[in-house]
């Protein structure tokens, strides 16, 4: 099998070594990865401001990198639906609708294509995840607490697999973490309060880390972290499951 | 100003903040204990958004069918195609009457019509009836949400406003006693006024009556002492058939504040003898909401405020932030189609985190619209936000590989370009928040150097 790796661009500035967690683990896993070097980004950031008309570029070059690839998978389930939702190409449509119908968000790639049951991983700690909004009641990674529907989550199964791991549970489940793209500046007062919260309800359930499966959640939620002075840190998923 | 400056404002007392936040979010987690009862939850939202649906798929002829009835019914039915229009024909009927002092439960449509206002002009008194109304009108505010209207306001800041205006004793806040004192104050208004208006929150075509829920009994009160019943309502709070309201009615309040039913879901369908009864019907810009396709499913609304109270972003800014009648998620995606200028900013208001969608019991797809918006109003050029950014810059990089793995190199493009850490003065990011430090080199340097060593 295989597989073209898309890295958000601020994962790949920033967090480099979320990435490379996420190819050594689907290595491991026994699957192909190629990670083409043209990529840039999804251009979400441009159409969640409004912007969506000038992403034709963007659009573009993301299938002619991804167009040859069996899955595409990408550690970041924000990046992943802006694709599944919004990729188009007016040069050739089919391709970018075959695209938008093979892009997997890591964990679902994990649970529902490689349909992995256990894993080598050890993390020996108390760790709380976030569920980002996009990855949730976008992707349906896990049940959304406003339904009445049976509970699941496709993150949590796999954090259940890491041996020593202790998943701490939180007083609200999916609730917002006030990233939101552009919103974290245009909205910083708000935006930062709704951060500080999400940190505080990890914190009082005695969480060591905040883990989640969108770094853009976690690189908001490591800044008012690192400006509180805590010693909790974040983890991508890809990391502990990795470890 | 705009939301985010009166955001700000609000957030400057954090621990008030926290507290709203923690209020609200309540009022949400008791509308899960009661959905989580029903079994049947997710397939009455289904249906109820399909009954709208109809509704608005043959809106023109369920209106017809609902004058019709109601004219048979003994009642004057009114057209009014704006909020100005509105104010004037309830302004006529007082005339009319002579009458320059009424009472008025609570309805968002003479809200977003600046009913109180416009009567106050013309010298007419109106006296909200709903607590927490008239609590804000005494404080001269707007109402901060569509079912709890001084939501905002704790019960402190209650006690020293009924101090001021109906001299009770300063510092007792407590509100059974505030309740009584307003109940007291409120029933001499009840008695001595001739007309009362209430809203409306579903009119039945088949049968030409409609409804009103309340849970203090103040539209009966006002409408059952008063000779002339005035009731305003928007053109979409149509359902087609009575027996309908079987849908809504376990949707509404268990949507709205967590209660099975409200206290009293009122039904008028014909004056009482020597009573006079109105209905206002008002378009104010839904007819033009009903034409925009990617829009017109907002007008399925039936005001629980669900939404505001799920609404992370709601819940740490307050409803006034939203300077518009209808506050929260489906205030911005119903005001920038009454004037997109004064709106620009609501659409923007929002994470997109889409738990709105997941509470709205018609189903409105209410993240996916503010999407939308954002899409119109950007290329309407009406955001100020369009400057602030400087997309075309950023687009133009992501677009070329090697002018962005040139800038790229460990972190230097995202730091200096990405709007959220751009660095324009003093960057908001840094406010209350830090940023990581810049590795040594990014993943395709080190992915590059891995592929080389392979080979
Ligand atoms: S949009 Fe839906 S959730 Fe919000 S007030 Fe209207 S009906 Fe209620």
């Amino acid at each position: 099998m295989r597989v073209g790796l898309f890295i958000p661009c601020y994962v790949n500035q920033f967090y480099p070594q979320v990435g490379i967690a996420t190819l050594q683990l689907l290595q491991k896993l026994g699957v192909e990865v190629v990670y083409p070097l043209n990529q840039t980004c999804c251009g979400q950031p441009m159409a969640n401001s409004g912007f969506e008309h000038l992403t034709k570029g963007c659009n573009e070059l993301f299938v002619d990198n991804f167009n040859e690839f069996e899955y595409i998978v990408c550690p970041s389930g924000s990046c992943t639906l802006h694709i599944k939702d919004h990729l188009h190409d007016e040069r050739n449509e089919a391709a970018a609708i075959a695209v938008r119908g093979k892009v997997y968000e890591l964990a679902e790639f994990l649970t529902d294509v490689l349909n992995v049951e256990s894993l080598n991983a050890y993390f020996p700690h108390k760790v709380g995840f976030h569920q980002s909004c996009h990855g949730q009641r976008g992707l349906k990674l896990s049940q959304m607490t406003e339904l009445v529907a049976e509970p699941f989550s496709k993150p949590e199964k796999l954090l259940r697999m890491v041996k020593g791991l202790e998943f701490v549970p939180l007083s609200r489940q999916d609730e917002c973490c006030g990233f939101g793209g552009t919103f974290c500046v245009t909205e910083e007062a708000v935006s930062a309060k709704m951060g500080k919260d999400r940190v505080e309800d990890h914190l009082q359930h005695g969480a060591e880390f905040i883990a989640g499966g969108d770094m853009s959640c976690l690189m908001h939620m490591e800044g008012i972290l690192k400006r509180q002075q805590s010693k909790v840190q974040v983890k991508h998923l890809a990391e502990i499951l990795n470890a | 100003m705009d939301h985010s400056q009166l955001a700000a404002t609000f957030n400057k007392d954090e621990s008030r903040v926290t507290w709203h936040d923690e209020t609200l979010w309540w009022v949400r987690q008791k509308r899960d204990k009661q959905a989580h009862q029903l079994p049947e939850w997710e397939r009455l939202r289904e249906t109820a958004s399909r009954i709208k649906n109809n509704v608005l798929s043959n809106l023109s002829g369920y209106l017809e069918e609902f004058e019709a009835n109601a004219i048979k019914n003994g009642i004057t039915v009114h057209w009014a195609a704006d909020g100005k229009e509105h104010n004037a024909i309830v302004h006529s009927i007082l005339q009319k009457h002579g009458v320059n002092k009424i009472v008025k439960s609570k309805s968002m449509l003479t809200e977003e019509c600046h009913l109180n206002e416009y009567l106050h002009q013309q010298g007419v008194e109106v006296i909200d009836t709903d607590l927490g109304e008239y609590i804000v009108q005494l404080a001269k505010e707007p109402p901060s949400h569509i079912v709890l209207p001084c939501i905002h306001k704790k019960k402190e800041d209650i006690g020293e406003l009924f101090h001021q205006y109906l001299g009770t004793p300063e510092g007792n806040a407590d509100p059974q006693f505030l309740t009584n004192a307003a109940r007291l104050h409120l029933r001499e208004k009840f008695l001595t006024r001739k007309i009362a208006i209430t809203g409306v929150n579903f009119a039945v075509a088949e049968t030409g009556e409609f409804v009103v829920c309340t849970n203090e009994g103040n539209a009966d009160m006002g409408a059952h002492l008063s000779d002339v019943h005035i009731a305003c309502m928007g053109l979409e709070k149509l359902i087609p058939k009575r027996k309908h309201l079987s849908v809504f009615l376990r949707l509404l309040t268990r949507s709205a504040t967590g209660q099975p039913i409200t206290t009293y879901s009122s039904h008028f369908k014909k004056p009482r003898k020597n009573q006079e009864m109105h209905i206002v019907l008002v378009d104010n810009g839904r007819s033009r909401q009903l034409g925009r396709p990617d829009f017109r499913n907002s007008l399925k609304c039936i005001r629980c405020g669900a939404c505001m109270n799920t609404c992370p972003v709601y819940r740490r800014s307050g409803g006034h932030s939203y300077h518009n009648a209808i506050a929260g998620p489906i205030g911005s995606i119903l005001a920038p189609n009454i004037d997109m200028k004064d709106y620009a900013d609501l659409p923007f208001a929002s994470t997109l985190c889409g738990s709105c969608s997941n509470v709205c019991p018609v189903k409105i797809d209410i993240h996916d619209q503010l999407y939308k918006w954002r899409q119109v109003l950007v290329k309407d050029g009406h955001a100020s936000i369009v400057k602030k950014l400087g997309m075309k810059g950023m687009t133009f990089t992501l677009s070329h590989p090697a002018v962005f793995n040139f800038a790229g190199k460990a972190g230097r493009w995202v730091l200096k370009h990405t709007p959220f850490v751009v660095n324009n003065g003093f960057n908001p990011w840094f406010k209350q928040r830090d940023m990581p430090e810049p590795p040594k080199e990014s993943f395709a340097e080190w992915y590059k150097k891995a592929v080389s060593n392979q080979q």
